[in-house]
């Protein structure tokens, strides 16, 4: 058997169902990986070596009996740890939470579960989801697999870095601002931000409730879409659930597999290009372009005027909804509890839970949140930001009428140094300019790998209208046919 | 000109319940400085006549079927409590000594 952990998540459950390996021997083999090579990576949080072989152990058992399986049944996946895991330490990336374990699944992860799926651990990321390279973890970084000096994205590095580093063929994250998309870029890895609503946010530790969006990341366009079919769909529990089906992604990926874009039209949005952007990421968005010409595919250009304000307006929304969401934290229901003396009251340690367990990028944000929000300033910041909200979703709406899908680098530049942008936080902001229009609209995006600069990962981006998340992965699946995979050096 | 001082940011650190340190508050202050002048950008925006956005999805009151389904049991939702006393989260006291008295 040639080497599991380098085989696609549809080329491990097509031998499992075949009986031609055993689900156990494709779990033992990523654990192993795991073993070998996560001391350098440090993509996991916590490697749940038991449950993952007992759940290995359980589809081996109902593949013997007979059963049915699912399309996925066997295959290892890695968990972003901002959703809950019953009884599988769940941190966020935070000391506020260290040693928790939820008493509860989250969807996605009660969805991973009854598709058979194998859960190998939990990954790291930027303390509640906040940052774009894991440098911001209570816990330590992640090294990218292509330069271990180099961030892998965040928040969620761990994700990407575990994909990228051949310990888990299927991983899952969750996006706000573009930490599923950045991530899979500067990885050279697939990362899908499903449709606002389509994947359920119950068991998501909450950072920014109207933005915040769990979904698939994988090293193909196809397991993208097979992992996003398994997690994605109406789930009763979450109030902000779109009561509709999810789109057919998988039928979209392989008629894009094909390599015939015939009829489709492409837009490349003028306010992400250029600007900002490092020459070689705009040289690999370009000969994609070409690429997707050549597929058949119509391209024009397309003006969004109000997206030089979509990164200004989430960072007045998202601390808001953060600095609201994060008041749970308080030391009396989870997590720390600091300077309970018997003295202290409630308010004092609260204060000095919440300062011993947030690290600085959470700090301010918080603050950031309770200025916008504050009464004297609500109407200036977070009352415009909204309003602003309002234009990037009309830029979005008018574009849609003239073009299929809008496309765009994923992030203006490749991976960067690690310690290289922490002491000036705004610089590392930019790392979402352009993903975030995106949250600020709802619709679904894609980042798919199309070349490399300097001997390190480009992602391209693809944004489509509300629930038509088919059509990204159409013109993904057709761009990876035209360019291939990027394997990074051996680790 | 500064678009937020010292003094502020130690308030907005109060209102957050954040007993943050001296040394922090030096450096919170510039930082958010910065950011604040950044996104302060929205303000060139000319928005007057334009409906906010809370939320992408447009579904309102959105109620489950009034039917029992199995919830936490006490010691579940316990479990992950700093301090506990007879089935309940215990908290520090809420009260200051001389109102309590």
């Amino acid at each position: 058997m040639s080497d599991l952990t380098r085989m696609t998540a549809t080329e491990i459950a097509g031998l499992v169902a075949g009986g031609e390996t055993s689900a156990v021997e494709v779990t033992r083999a990523h654990l192993d990986r795991i073993a070998a090579v996560d001391d350098r990576v440090h993509a996991f949080l916590h490697v749940d070596s038991e449950g993952a072989l007992a759940a290995a152990r359980e589809v081996d058992d109902r593949r013997a009996a007979g059963e049915e399986l699912g399309p996925l049944a066997g295959v290892p996946v890695a968990v972003k740890d901002v959703l809950t895991t019953k009884g599988v330490p769940t941190t966020v990336g935070s000391r506020i939470l260290e040693g928790w374990r939820p008493p509860y699944d989250s969807t996605i992860v009660q969805r991973l579960r009854a598709a058979g799926t194998v859960m190998l651990g939990k990954t790291n990321m930027d303390e509640f989801a906040m940052g774009s390279s894991t440098e911001y973890s209570a816990y330590g970084p992640s090294h990218n697999p292509w330069d271990l000096a180099r961030i892998p994205g965040g928040s969620g590095g761990g994700s990407a870095a575990a994909l990228a580093a051949y310990e888990a063929p299927l991983a899952i994250g969750s996006d706000t601002g573009g930490s599923i998309r950045q991530p899979g870029a500067v990885t050279g890895t697939v990362g899908a931000k499903p449709t606002y609503g389509g994947t359920s946010r119950y068991g998501l530790v909450a950072f920014s409730s109207s933005l915040d969006t769990p979904g698939p990341c994988a090293r193909t366009v196809l397991d993208a879409a097979l992992l996003h079919q398994v997690i994605g769909g109406h789930d009763p529990r979450d109030s902000t659930s779109i009561p509709q089906p999810v789109p057919d992604v998988v039928a979209a990926a392989r008629l894009g597999a094909t390599g015939d874009l015939t009829g489709v039209r492409l837009g490349i949005v003028s306010e992400l290009v250029g600007e900002g952007a490092e020459p070689g990421v705009m040289a690999a968005f370009r000969e994609s372009v070409d690429a997707l010409a050549k597929l058949g595919a119509e391209i024009v250009e397309v003006s969004c005027p109000n997206f030089r304000y979509a990164l200004p307006a989430y960072y007045l929304i998202a601390p808001s909804e953060c600095s609201s969401n994060l008041a749970r934290f308080d030391g009396v229901r989870f997590g720390l509890r600091v300077g309970d003396d018997g003295n202290r009251s409630l308010e004092e340690v609260m204060s000095l839970t919440r300062e011993a367990g947030f690290g600085p990028e959470v700090k301010r944000r918080i603050m950031l949140g309770t200025y916008a929000l504050s009464s004297g300033y609500y109407e200036a910041y977070y009352g415009q930001a909204q309003k602003v909200r309002t234009l990037i979703t009309r830029d979005f709406t008018a574009a849609f009428d003239r073009v299929d899908a809008l496309i765009s680098p994923t992030t203006p530049f490749v991976a960067f140094p690690i310690g290289s942008r922490t002491s000036d936080p705004y610089q590392m902001y930019l790392a979402d300019l352009y993903t975030i229009p995106t949250n600020l609209y709802g619709g679904p995006g894609i980042s798919v790998p199309c070349g490399l600069s300097e001997g390190l990962p480009v992602g391209l981006q693809i944004m489509a209208p509300t629930m038509a998340d088919d059509r990204m992965y159409r013109v993904a699946a057709a761009l990876e046919s035209a360019v291939g995979t990027f394997t990074p050096p051996a680790l | 000109m500064a678009a937020i001082s010292r003094e502020e940011v130690a308030h907005l650190a109060r209102l957050s319940r954040l007993a943050v340190t001296e040394e922090e508050l030096d450096t919170f202050a510039g930082q958010l400085d910065v950011i604040l002048q950044a996104v302060a950008q929205v303000g060139e925006v000319a928005a007057a006549d334009i409906p906010p956005t809370s939320h992408s999805v447009p579904l309102t009151n959105v109620l489950r079927e009034d039917v029992v389904v199995p919830g936490l049991t006490p010691q579940e939702a316990l479990s992950g409590a700093p301090d506990v006393a007879e089935q309940r989260f215990r908290v520090p006291r809420i009260l200051d000594e001389d109102v309590a008295s």
